[in-house]
């Protein structure tokens, strides 16, 4: 069941980022693009929706002790801001706005995006896997 | 790209559809939906005992924009980077997301909702440093 819930989950999150066009980083750029004359709030909407959503599903847990299949639910958020939440926010910022994807985008269009979306997605996983390997030696 | 009434209603139905995805998630599963820390654990050293979801969760992401292409209209995926620029943005997103512990879905989404301090805070602080980012790229190409 937690597999089935899984897919669907993806399935949804990746039919919300065409439907947002959030799948295209040229969109994305319009948005980070705030000096450049044609500013495209379209971001900022998905934002707004998205976030009432899953607020609401955050105040359907409160009163829970598990998830509807009876699964733990996420502990409550940590307030500790340290340097390795603000650098590693700052080092995603730099990757995000030079290329206008983030990891959801970058797979939703693995099938479609043609060799850039590809070589992006590869950098990204070699990223990540440098980062496990740099944490575990640490 | 001009920015249209219908951008915003798009945009609308579409994050709320991203919203819908991560509740999905957390009240069938009780996880975040934040897709660098499902794609890490993907990528670790280590598999966690949840790599089967994990994988699916992944499978979904990518393939439901393919079907939506072939019943509804493909998407415009436009990407003007250089190639230089663009392998150098897919590790800075990858190395940083996860020494954040999150990216744009996970704190973006999953966390502001809650109003987690730490998501907060990661939040404006990478679309901080995205904007200056486009805007120096700007200001060096004109």
């Amino acid at each position: 069941m937690r597999n089935i819930v899984a897919l669907v989950s993806g399935l949804v999150f990746g039919v919300g980022l065409v439907v947002s066009d959030m799948i295209n980083p040229a969109r994305v750029r319009g948005f980070l693009d705030l000096f450049g004359g044609a500013w495209d709030p379209t971001l900022a909407f998905v934002m707004g929706g998205a976030l009432t959503v899953m607020a609401l599903a955050w105040l359907m847990t409160s009163r829970r002790s598990g998830s509807l299949l009876g699964y733990s639910l996420p502990g409550k958020p940590s307030g500790t801001i340290d340097g390795r939440l603000l650098g590693g926010a700052a080092v995603f910022g730099l990757g995000w706005g030079l290329v206008g994807l983030c990891p959801g985008p970058a797979i939703a269009g693995l099938f479609l995006g043609g060799w850039p979306v590809l070589m992006f997605i590869a950098a990204m996983l070699a990223g990540m896997m440098a980062f496990s390997l740099i944490n575990r030696t640490a | 790209m001009n920015f249209v009434l219908n951008d915003a209603l798009a945009g609308l139905a579409g994050g709320a559809l991203i919203g819908l995805a991560a509740a999905i998630l957390l009240l069938g599963n009780g996880r975040i939906a934040g897709i660098s820390g499902i794609l890490g654990a993907l990528v670790n050293t280590s598999l966690p005992a949840t790599w089967r979801e994990n994988l699916l969760f992944v499978a979904g992401l990518a393939v439901a924009p393919v079907a939506y292409a072939a019943m509804v209209a493909p998407p415009d995926i436009n990407i003007t980077t250089s190639v230089p620029l663009l392998i150098a943005g897919g590790l800075l997103v990858g190395f940083g997301s996860r020494l954040g512990s999150g990216c744009t879905s996970g704190h973006g989404v999953c966390g502001m909702s809650r109003l987690s301090p730490r998501s907060i805070v990661s939040t404006l602080t990478f679309m901080a440093v995205a904007i200056a980012v486009v805007a120096a790229m700007s200001a060096v190409m004109a």
